[in-house]
């Protein structure tokens, strides 16, 4: 953990809430400096399974048109239609805010992506994606923790879940906190922090001690940044919702240098079983401006940073009688940051029509989840134990090329 | 302080009906201290003189027993309103909005429910001891129908056999609708029953066949724990075992339901054992067979030591537990009597040892301050905070027994600032008398009071 003591009796954070980075600091935290900073991995869940086929959309196929009359989006230049990526895919327009990262090779999707695990639960399939061990139920710990550096001098906000509750995925052994806010993350009474502060310090039981140190330290890191007040660059501005919400303060802490190295953020309401079009159009226009938001906001700093979206499964090829769909298999992964490989659709596109189907209803999964996590973790995080992080899966390397 | 004269009433009542005890541990303040924070969830002002009034001894003996113990009528008065708690509800509800009030009431009573009864009832080792079971035999509420099945699932699977027999936990919670749908039992069948429904059901969601999430966190985590000595043979015969234990289709009203057509019908070999095929016979004949185990009997043990002793008993503890519980045929009141009585339990090292849970943390503060709960929900709030949402630990695992568990920043950071907010009245659904306790209550935020 940070050593707090030192940054204290150095008045640093308080030169620190000014914007003013003492260069030992800056070692110590992981800013930028002109060899690049500490690398940063958020990850966005969309919980409820998310259209992924209505998201990158497969226009070239007939077969997708066939099989949803009334849900598939047009192909590009007509009405309502596709905003063309490679020929073949187009995005949905409401991500429109995306495509212009996409053009700049920052963005890139892993099409047909997915949980090899056969549940069409939500949550078993979940749990599977968070926990990184897919078909087992009593892994403890998620992947995300398991892939955070073991490292001593760790920033106490080293890995974030925005949220109430720690999700699954942040869930272990390594510390990482439950951020509802910054604003929240703090003891409103200041004589009373300043007593308990005292009493854990005295504290009999070192393993109590540590863990109230590592939330001291939290705090005065999280003070110095709300301090700091914080105004997106650019003029940029978030979504109202909570996804805008969670991401802004991603950027927060990241440009607060306060040492994040992985933070995770989750997006509800995908599971569009009934009058999908209006639902979803909704949803992508909150989730591609609040993800566009962080990318303009970020600017330079994206230099840092890698963003991996995923959701539990894809839903049907073919629409249902409601105008919706139903559970299906595969799904589409989205990375953006300055080092993807982007412009790209990357991964074996399986195709659609009926015996290219798993179970002949569903796209088929030809990339492995953790093929595009262990290949980000590898190349972006510097994390090479993935026999750690994945147990019990051999890992291929298939999508290497993800990053440059 | 109308409280106390009524905790000294009913204590008084007790005490003229408090057993001989076989346990024979000395009456001392410290004692005295331990034997309440770790049998309940924190003692109330005034709570240790009843005891050693009562003598210490009498008094685990009468914890052991819930049903001599007249109840606190306080708590009566809070849960009558609470009709969802006696709901037989298991069918499936229409996805309507009527419905889905309905099943958001049972939650939020369930929930109001869970700490009207910590922090009240004189029941307490029984009350500690659902939660200890329920967690043991983790369900998820927020997994599609354990939503609605959670209610019966703690009262009817787990509640009446906290001190009864293990066998009759596994049995009890292996037919709850509550755990075939949470981990998946209830659509096992055998290969070929699924192969004749597949064919039935062209172009739709094809059934599976075996699941075997049920066989193997029954061996795993239920009874003979992680490195019990079963393999993953074992765990695909017992799914073939379980095959058809299911629940009626949630539309026809729900229960658990045996369905002879899903079931795998060859023989099995559990464990070395032969299971002849003999239908749900079989997965009886498989839960005793677990539920007598040496594995189990160390696994429960353990875990139970590890609840009310320390984080790391010693060997030698655990061993007579284990011992005790083979010679009684899992007897859980048995079990833990050998635990009470062990000169580990009392070790002065151990006194103040253990982490309390976030629960534990709030219910004995709420106790200590002789807080009135005039909103739980609000507190249930607070909980989620500290990184326990009742009825939420998603993981079958349950929560780990030990202090680890609940060492982090979020976690004590929330602890702090329940403690301020709870001495100052601002936290909502909760009252103390601000001019006896505030200064208690902010005390409870700092690190001794999160040991017990």
């Amino acid at each position: 953990m940070l050593n707090r003591r030192v940054l204290l009796q150095n008045g640093a954070l308080s030169l620190f809430g000014l914007g003013i980075t003492p260069s030992w600091l800056t070692r110590a935290v992981g800013a930028p400096s002109a060899t690049g900073g500490k690398k940063i991995l958020v990850v966005v869940f969309q919980r409820g399974a998310a259209d992924g086929l209505n998201m990158v959309v497969p226009y070239g196929e007939k077969a997708y048109y066939q099989s949803r009359p009334n849900l598939a989006l047009a192909q590009p230049g007509k009405e309502k239609g596709v905003l063309d990526l490679d020929g073949f895919f187009g995005l949905h327009p409401a991500l429109a805010p995306l495509s212009p990262i996409f053009a700049d090779k920052k963005l890139a999707f892993v099409h047909a992506s997915g949980s090899p695990a056969y549940t069409r639960s939500h949550f078993d399939a979940q749990d599977y994606m968070e926990s990184g061990t897919p078909g087992v139920k009593s892994t403890r710990d998620g992947w995300l923790n398991r892939a955070l550096p073991e490292d001593a001098k760790a920033s106490p906000v080293q890995a974030v879940g925005l949220g109430p509750v720690l999700p699954r995925a942040l869930a272990g052994s390594r510390s990482a906190v439950a951020l509802n806010s910054v604003r929240e993350f703090q003891l409103r009474d200041h004589m009373a922090a300043k007593e308990y502060e005292r009493r854990y310090g005295k504290s009999v039981d070192a393993a109590l001690q540590e863990a109230s140190k590592e939330t001291f330290a939290a705090i005065e890191i999280l003070e110095s940044v709300r301090r700091a007040g914080y105004q997106p660059a650019n003029g940029v501005q978030y979504p109202k919702g909570k996804l805008g919400r969670s991401m802004e303060q991603i950027a927060q802490l990241i440009k607060g240098n306060v040492g994040l190295e992985v933070a995770f953020a989750d997006m509800g309401g995908w599971d569009h079983h009934v009058n999908q079009e209006l639902l979803l159009d909704r949803q992508l226009k909150e989730f591609g401006a609040a993800l566009a938001a962080f990318y303009q906001d970020l600017g330079p700093r994206m230099e840092q940073v890698v963003l991996v979206t995923m959701s539990e499964f894809g839903r049907t090829v073919r629409e249902n009688g409601t105008r919706g769909t139903d559970h299906g298999h595969a799904n589409v992964m989205m990375l953006m940051g300055a080092n993807v490989s982007g412009g790209k659709v990357h991964g074996r596109w399986p195709g659609l029509e009926r015996d290219q189907l798993h179970e002949g209803r569903d796209l088929a999964v030809t990339t492995d989840f953790r093929e595009v996590l262990g290949a980000v973790l590898q190349a972006h995080s510097g994390q090479t134990d993935l026999a750690r992080v994945f147990p019990g899966y051999s890992y291929q390397g298939a999508m290497r090329r993800l990053l440059v | 302080m109308a409280h106390r004269i009524l905790s000294l009433l009913l204590f008084a009542s007790i005490v003229s009906a408090a057993p001989k005890s076989s346990l024979r541990v000395k009456t001392n303040g410290q004692n005295v201290e331990h034997a309440l924070n770790r049998l309940t969830f924190g003692p109330r002002p005034g709570d240790a003189e009843l005891v050693r009034k009562m003598g210490l001894n009498e008094w685990i003996e009468l914890q052991l027993h819930p049903e001599r113990i007249a109840e606190n009528p306080q708590l009566a008065e809070k849960l009558a309103p609470l009709k969802t708690l006696e709901s037989r509800e298991y069918k499936a509800f229409p996805k309507d909005d009527e419905s889905k009030r309905a099943i958001r009431q049972m939650v939020v009573e369930l929930t109001q429910a869970k700490l009207y009864r910590a922090v009240l009832s004189e029941r307490q080792l029984e009350e500690v001891l659902v939660d200890f079971w329920f967690n043991h035999f983790n369900v998820f509420l927020e997994k599609g129908a354990v939503r609605w099945l959670a209610t019966s699932y703690e009262r009817d699977a787990i509640r009446p056999h906290v001190l009864g027999k293990f066998e009759d936990l596994v049995k009890a919670t292996a037919q709850h609708p509550a755990m075939l749908f949470y981990l998946d039992n209830w659509q096992s069948v055998s290969p070929e029953f699924g192969e004749r429904l597949n064919r039935a059901r062209k172009g739709k969601a094809r059934v599976k066949g075996i699941n075997e999430n049920y066989a193997r966190e029954l061996m795993e985590l239920h009874t003979l724990g992680v490195d019990g000595g079963y393999t993953q043979k074992d765990v695909e015969e017992v799914a073939r075992v379980f095959t058809g234990w299911s629940m009626g289709r949630p539309q026809q009203g729900g229960g658990f339901r045996f369905v002879v057509m899903a079931h795998d019908k060859g023989d099995k070999t559990v464990l070395g054992q032969k299971i002849r095929a003999g239908g749900m016979e079989e997965g009886l004949q498989v839960i005793h067979l677990l539920a007598t185990h040496p594995s189990t009997a160390r696994h429960i043990s353990l875990k139970l030591a590890q609840r009310f002793v320390s984080d790391t008993p010693p060997e030698e503890l655990v061993e007579q537990m284990a011992n005790t519980f083979t010679q009684t045929g899992g007897d859980i009141r048995a079990v833990l009597r050998t635990l009470f009585a062990s000169r580990h339990f009392w070790s002065p090292e151990v006194q103040r040892a253990k982490m309390k849970s976030p629960l534990e943390m709030v219910a004995s503060t709420l106790r200590g301050t002789e807080a009135e709960l005039r909103n739980p929900l609000l507190v249930a709030r607070a909980l989620e905070q500290m990184g326990q949402p009742l009825y939420r630990k998603q993981e079958p695992t349950g929560y780990d027994n030990t202090s680890a568990e609940w060492l982090n920043s979020a976690g004590l950071l929330a602890r702090m600032n329940f403690a301020v907010a709870l001495s100052e009245n601002k936290l909502m659904g909760v009252r103390i008398d601000t001019a006896r306790y505030a200064e208690t209550a902010k005390q409870m935020g700092g690190p001794e009071f999160q040991k017990r």
